[in-house]
């Protein structure tokens, strides 16, 4: 197996059993980066040289300490990429938009810092919608990522390059932002494992802002294990997001080899109605029946005000945007506002319209009305069950270039990942197969707030049922 | 349902050119009319959901910590004047 190829769990090991460096295998990520990103372009930074200086730096940290103080590096010497949204001291910071093409951060974000406190290598910056606004990273300034699966086809966005990089072992991990899916949306077009956390679990501070009540911090991996091992880092209260509660934090890797006997899982009837693939329905309840297989019961769950999501979505989020956006002036920092590209710009006039004299009431008042019957649908129906499973999309990935010009189309691919943003809970979105075309899918399973250790065991027992299936061993051919 | 493009840009600070303001007023019409939905919805006695975790009035001591330097702070600005950003004028002389 290649080096590039690893988990983090099997890099960590042969790392510490000094089979190979954090030089050797920082190189085998950024080669195989100079191999394959001129065809996907899941990257809009590289940061080779800074890369392996700080590889040089944790060898001589892992020459020079005993495995206890191992411990208190879990990522040392490991190749990470970071979505272009969080703010990285010293290195260009875009989110993917010209108005931030030469923008360079002073400060770091504070995932950043803990992720580079635990050992982690920075890679690079990876592509994404500008502003994490898309589903398919087409609306990126810098150009379109690819799906690695097949590069005809949208990888799924917004955080398209960090799911591209991945699955094309172009390093071990990266993250990601999800406001309305943007983290399992490309993580089920791409075959890996993409977490959106808890609506305030990880902090937001130093990651440009979309919609800032539902913008929520993950990470994509290869396997379950690799995800909770991540937010064993990233997770806790932070002083600079009051959004971040003062709450404990599990570790997160000590619930992956309970048994998921006796789980309830629901099956939200609404979710398997019209419009969806027939083939990723039946991908998806196959997924369920597996999991039953192993002492899980399943039953209907119903959330009645589904229909209403998405509507109640693009009402709160370009507001939000519109808010957010209107600081990029060009005078502390980036360029002038006419940069902005068109997706911005119809979020911005979208949200204006919708706060302004007048229309608030009619539009954001009564969306945020509507969240709260979105809400209590969850929470009733995680009164009879622990967890909820659901397709992702409602269509395989699509081919680039299918909906850029009906942005509603577009926004209608996120109908079952954004009511999770509105509602706060997290999703853990694994694979479960591929398409008779060949194209990735997965599933996301959904609990109620701060449960983020039940998905992981649900998902973990999965992947190890699964573990010997002929689609587990599959790469993309690039 | 339909949007004064120009108003709303005026509003936005956001300069667009004729064609866009065709373009986004088809396009943000067609977005306006499908959230129309939420009408039929009776949310009378609905309270809202701004906060999904239930935090309220997160508070914390009033103390000054570190912050960027002046200089730091001024590194992505364009124009700058006697360690100050220099801004458009807003009023005619």
């Amino acid at each position: 197996m290649k080096l590039n190829e690893l988990t983090i769990t099997q890099a960590r090991e042969g790392l510490q059993q000094k089979k190979f460096s954090s030089v050797e295998l920082t190189k085998a990520c950024l080669d195989r980066i100079k191999q394959v990103d001129g065809k996907i372009n899941a990257f809009v930074t590289v940061t080779e040289e800074e890369a392996l200086e700080h590889a040089k730096h944790a060898d001589k940290l892992l020459n020079n300490i005993t495995i206890e103080q191992y411990n208190n590096y879990p990522l040392l010497g490991i190749p990470i990429g970071l979505k272009d949204m969080y703010m990285t001291k010293g290195i260009r910071t875009t989110a993917a938009s010209k108005v931030l093409e030469n923008y360079i951060p002073q400060y770091d974000a504070t995932v950043v810092t803990k992720l580079k406190n635990a050992g982690a290598i920075i890679i690079g910056k990876t592509n994404c919608d500008a502003w994490a606004h898309g589903s398919s990273g087409e609306n990126s300034d810098f150009g379109p990522t690819k799906n690695p699966w097949n590069i005809e086809y949208v990888p799924g966005g917004s955080s398209s390059g960090s799911a591209a990089a991945i699955a094309a072992d172009m390093c071990i991990a990266s993250t990601g932002t999800d406001t309305g899916g943007s983290i399992r949306l490309p993580a089920n077009f791409c075959n890996v494992v993409g977490l959106k956390p808890t609506y305030g679990r990880v902090s937001r501070y130093g990651i440009i802002a979309m919609a800032s009540s539902l913008d929520s911090i993950g990470h994509f991996t290869k396997t379950v294990e690799d995800c909770a091992l991540i937010l064993n880092i990233t997770a806790g209260n932070d002083s600079c997001d009051a959004t971040t509660p003062k709450k404990n934090k599990p570790d997160y890797t000590e619930s992956l080899k309970k048994s998921v006997n006796g789980l309830k899982i629901g099956i939200p009837k609404e979710y398997f109605e019209i419009g969806l693939d027939k083939e990723i329905k039946e991908k998806t309840l196959k997924a369920a029946q597996i999991l039953e297989s192993l002492g899980a019961k399943t039953v209907e769950a119903s959330l009645p005000h589904t229909e209403y999501a998405l509507a109640c979505y693009y009402i709160i989020v370009p507001s939000e945007i519109s808010s957010n956006l209107a600081r990029y002036d060009g005078i502390r920092y980036g360029m002038e506002r006419t940069n902005f590209g068109d997706e911005a710009k119809r979020r911005i006039m979208l949200g204006t319209y919708t706060l302004s004299a007048g229309y608030y009431d009619a539009y954001y008042k009564k969306a945020m009305q509507i969240r709260t019957l979105l809400k209590q649908d969850f929470d009733r129906a995680f009164e009879k069950v622990d967890v909820i499973i659901s397709p992702v999309s409602p269509t395989p990935p699509w081919k680039l270039g299918e909906k850029v010009n009906d942005p509603l189309k577009m926004y209608l691919s996120d109908i079952y990942t954004i009511t999770i943003n509105l509602v706060g809970i997290p999703g853990l979105c694994v694979p479960i197969g591929f398409t008779k075309n060949e194209l990735p899918l997965g599933m996301q399973i959904l609990g109620p707030h701060f449960s983020e250790e039940t998905l992981f065991q649900i998902g973990n027992a999965f992947e190890e049922v699964t573990k010997n299936e002929g689609w587990r061993k599959k790469k993309p051919v690039l | 349902m339909k949007i004064n493009v120009s108003h709303v840009a005026k509003l936005a600070n956001l300069p667009l050119t004729d064609e866009e303001k065709k373009k986004f007023e088809n396009q943000l019409s067609s977005v306006l009319k499908y959230v129309e939905k939420l009408r039929k919805v009776d949310t009378s006695k609905v309270e809202e959901t701004s906060q999904v975790t239930g935090l309220e009035n997160v508070l914390r001591e009033d103390q000054a910590a570190p912050s960027l330097s002046q200089g730091d702070a001024l590194k992505n600005a364009k124009s700058k004047h006697n360690g100050l950003f220099n801004v458009p004028a807003i009023l005619d002389e």
